[in-house]
C-alpha cells in the first residue's frame, strides 16, 4: 500500500462569476521511502497540492489517503494528530517561533504529542545532533543564520519520527552553498533514515537531488518521471 | 489535548518572551485589586471610627425632653415647658423594660470663673448614673456622693477643656470656682473624650442635680428637670424601652387619648443605625468605584490578548501545523490571560495593603484590613482573567492553519 494516494483532487476558487481550478483532477501516489520533487511555475498548483498533502488545506473534491487513513473525512482534532505524528514540515521561511531557543522550537511537536519533559529534551538534543547544531541549542532564531534556522526546522520535522517530510521551497531563502548543505540533509533523511520526502521547488538544481519529479501546470500534472528520464527530457528540450 | 502542566509552561514561556507587555497588562489588574483593597480598608476604617465615636457619646441612649411650650401660637422652642421631673425618672427606672440606667439632668450655659479667668460653658446638674450613661470617667478626685446630692453641696466636676481654660497648668482639685457668682469646690476632673464633629465633649461642668435645681437654675417648678437620659440594655431593647417610657410618662402626666405627648423621646439607636447605614453606603460606593478600575483592568487584558493573538497569528499557524489542536491553542491563551490577572492580583494585594497602611499613617485615617476583601479581589481578578481572556483565546483557536501560516 502506498504512503500517499491522491485520487481526482480538485480545488476550486470562485473569483466573481469565474471559477478557477488551482487543482484540476489530480491523481498520483507516492510509496514509502520515495524522494519526490513537485515542480512548476507559480500558480501551477504545486503549493495547493503541498498544502493538501500536509492536511492544512482541504480540496473541493477528491480523495486523499495517508498511510491508509482517509484524511478528508477527519475532524480538525484528528488532522492535528495526523500532522503531529505522520508529517514533518519544513517551510521556505523556516517558521521557527521567534524569541524561543532552538531546543524549545524542536521540543514543540513533542509537547503536543504529550511526551514527558525530560524525554523531550533528550530527543530534541539527538535531533539537533543529526543536523549538526548540538552546540546551538540555546540560540534564538535571530542569532542563527538562515541555513542554521532551516536545520533547526528539519530537526523539528523529524523529532516526532514522522514517516513523511514535506518541504515547501526549503532552499528558497538560502544562498547556493547553504542550499547544497540543506539538500544533503534531505538526501540523508531519505537514504539513511528511510523517510519519505516530498519537496516543492521551482529550481531544477534542487529537483536533481530527488529521485522522481512531478511537474504541475495549470492545476494538472503534466509529467511524472524518474529523475534520469526527466533530465534526458530536459536536455532534449534545450 | 495536552496536559495542563505543558500548557502552563508554554504560556509562561510566551509571557516571559514579552516581559514588558506582560507587566503593563498586569498593571491594570494591580491597580484594580490594589484600589479595591485600599478603598475597602478606608471604608471599614471609617465604619470603625464611627462606631468608636458612637460609643464615646454613649451608646443606646434615649433622650427624653420636655415638649415645646406654646405661648399664643408662638412656639417657645424645645424643652421650654418644664414637664419632666425627677419623679418621672424614678418611675422609668422602676417600670420600663429594657432600661439599664436612668439619669435626670438639668443643664444650661453659664459663665465659670477662677481668679481672673472666665469661660462660658455648659453646666449640668446630674446624678451619678449620668457618668455611666454617657461614658464619662473620673480622672482625678471623686464622683458625687449621696451626701453631696442630699445637701445640695456646692461641689463640681470639670471637663478637661474647662480645666485648661480656667486653670492652665495649675492643679484644679480643691480649688474654688464661681459659677454665676456661686462658689463651687472642684472635687474631680474628667478623662478627656475628645470632640465628635463640632461638639467638644470636654467643655462642661457637672454639679449635683439638687444643687442645680435649688441654687443655680432658679425654677418655678421644684423637682423639674430639662432632660432624662435613659440607657437601654442593648440596641435591640431600645425600641421596647422607648415605648415603655412613652406609656409611663403619658400615664404620669395624665394625658388623654387625644392629647399629644408633652415630651419628646429621641432614640440614639435610630441615629446609630442611620450613621451605620450611611457609612456602609460610603464603603460600598468606594468599593464599587474601585471595582470599576478592576473591570477596566480586565478590559486591558482582553485588549492586549487580542493584539497578542493578531501579532502571533503566524506562531499560532506554526503550532497548528506541527500538531497543536484548537483546544491546545485556546487553553494556551486562556492560561496566559489567567496568569497575567492572577500575578496582577497578587502584586495588587501587596500594593493595596502597603498603600492602605501608608494612607492610615499619613492622614491619620483609621484603616481596617480584613482577609475577606483580599480573597474576594483575588478571586475576582481570576474571574476577570478568565472572562476577558476567553474571547481572544477562542478567536485564536478558530484560526485556519493555512491562513495563519501565510500571515505576515
Amino acid at each position: 500500500m502506498s504512503l500517499i494516494t491522491v485520487k481526482h483532487a480538485k480545488k476550486m476558487y470562485k473569483m466573481g462569476d469565474e471559477e478557477f481550478f488551482a487543482l484540476n483532477d489530480v491523481s498520483f501516489s507516492i510509496e514509502e521511502g520515495e524522494f519526490v520533487a513537485i515542480m512548476g511555475t507559480s500558480g501551477s498548483g504545486k503549493s495547493t497540492c503541498m498544502n493538501m498533502l500536509g492536511t492544512l488545506d482541504k480540496p473541493t473534491s477528491g480523495e486523499y489517503y495517508l498511510d491508509g487513513a482517509d484524511v478528508f473525512s477527519m475532524t480538525p482534532d484528528e488532522l492535528s494528530d495526523i500532522r503531529n505524528n505522520k508529517i514533518g514540515f519544513v517551510f521556505q521561511g523556516f517558521n521557527l517561533i521567534s524569541r524561543t531557543s532552538a531546543i524549545d522550537n524542536v521540543c514543540m511537536p513533542m509537547i503536543y504529542k504529550g511526551i514527558p519533559e525530560s524525554e523531550r529534551y533528550k530527543r530534541a538534543r539527538e535531533a539537533l545532533k543529526i543536523v549538526g547544531l548540538e552546540n546551538k541549542e540555546n540560540n534564538m532564531p535571530s542569532q542563527m543564520s538562515g541555513g542554521q534556522q532551516q536545520r533547526v526546522a528539519i530537526a523539528r520535522a523529524i523529532v516526532n519520527d514522522a514517516p513523511l517530510i514535506l518541504a515547501d521551497e526549503p532552499t528558497g531563502n538560502l544562498d547556493t552553498k547553504t542550499s547544497i548543505d540543506v539538500m544533503e540533509f534531505f538526501v540523508n533523511l531519505n537514504q539513511k533514515f528511510g523517510k519519505t520526502v516530498v519537496l516543492v521547488t521551482h529550481e531544477p538544481d534542487i529537483a536533481e537531488y530527488t529521485k522522481r519529479i512531478l511537474k504541475f501546470k495549470d492545476g494538472q500534472i503534466v509529467s511524472d518521471l524518474p529523475k534520469e528520464e526527466w533530465i534526458k527530457q530536459r536536455n532534449r528540450e534545450t | 489535548m495536552i496536559d495542563f502542566k505543558s500548557t502552563l509552561s508554554i504560556a509562561l514561556k510566551s509571557l516571559e518572551v514579552n516581559k514588558m507587555r506582560s507587566a503593563l497588562t498586569s498593571l491594570g489588574i494591580i491597580i484594580g485589586v490594589g484600589a479595591v483593597i485600599v478603598m475597602l480598608a478606608i471604608g471599614s476604617g471609617a465604619n470603625k471610627q464611627v462606631q468608636e465615636n458612637m460609643e464615646s457619646m454613649g451608646s443606646n441612649i434615649l433622650t427624653i425632653r420636655s415638649a415645646t411650650a406654646k405661648s399664643g401660637g408662638v412656639s417657645m422652642g424645645m424643652g421650654s415647658k418644664p414637664t419632666l421631673s425627677v419623679k418621672d425618672a424614678e418611675a422609668i427606672s422602676r417600670n420600663a423594660r429594657g432600661v439599664d440606667a436612668v439619669a435626670p439632668i438639668m443643664s444650661s450655659s453659664k459663665q465659670a470663673m477662677y481668679g481672673n479667668q472666665n469661660w462660658q460653658t455648659s453646666v449640668y446638674g446630674i446624678t451619678t448614673p449620668y457618668l455611666y450613661v454617657k461614658n464619662y470617667e473620673i480622672k482625678d478626685g471623686r464622683a458625687f456622693t449621696k451626701d453631696d446630692d442630699n445637701n445640695a453641696a456646692k461641689v463640681a466636676i470639670i471637663g478637661s477643656t474647662v480645666e485648661t481654660e480656667l486653670f492652665g497648668d495649675i492643679n484644679s482639685l480643691g480649688k474654688t470656682i464661681r459659677i454665676g457668682n456661686i462658689p463651687f469646690k472642684v472635687i474631680g476632673t474628667l478623662v478627656s473624650k475628645g470632640t465628635v464633629g463640632p461638639m467638644d465633649q470636654d467643655d462642661l461642668i457637672f454639679i449635683p442635680l439638687t444643687t442645680a435645681q435649688r441654687k443655680v437654675f432658679g425654677t418655678d417648678f421644684p423637682g423639674s428637670v430639662n432632660q432624662i437620659i435613659a440607657k437601654a440594655d442593648s440596641l435591640e431593647s431600645a425600641n421596647i424601652a422607648q415605648s415603655d417610657i412613652e406609656e409611663i410618662l403619658r400615664t404620669r402626666h395624665n394625658l388623654g387619648k387625644m392629647q399629644e405627648n408633652d415630651f419628646e423621646i429621641r432614640n440614639s439607636a435610630e441615629f446609630q443605625e442611620k450613621m451605620k447605614s450611611t457609612v456602609r453606603t460610603f464603603a460600598i460606593l468606594l468599593a464599587s468605584i474601585a471595582s470599576v478600575s478592576l473591570v477596566v483592568g480586565g478590559i486591558g487584558i482582553m485588549n492586549i490578548m487580542l493584539v497578542s493573538v493578531t501579532e502571533r497569528t503566524k506562531e499560532i499557524g506554526i503550532r497548528m501545523a506541527i500538531g497543536a489542536r484548537a483546544g491546545d491553542i485556546r487553553m494556551q491563551f486562556l492560561i496566559e490571560a489567567l496568569v497575567l490577572s492572577l500575578i496582577g492580583g497578587l502584586i495588587g494585594i501587596v500594593a493595596g495593603i502597603t498603600i492602605a497602611l501608608l494612607v492610615g499613617k499619613l492622614f491619620g485615617t483609621a484603616v481596617v484590613i480584613t482577609i475577606s476583601p483580599i480573597l474576594m479581589s483575588f478571586g475576582f481578578s481570576g474571574l476577570v482573567g478568565i472572562g476577558f481572556g476567553y474571547y481572544p483565546a477562542y478567536k485564536a483557536s478558530l484560526l485556519n492553519p493555512i491562513d495563519a501560516l501565510r500571515y505576515e
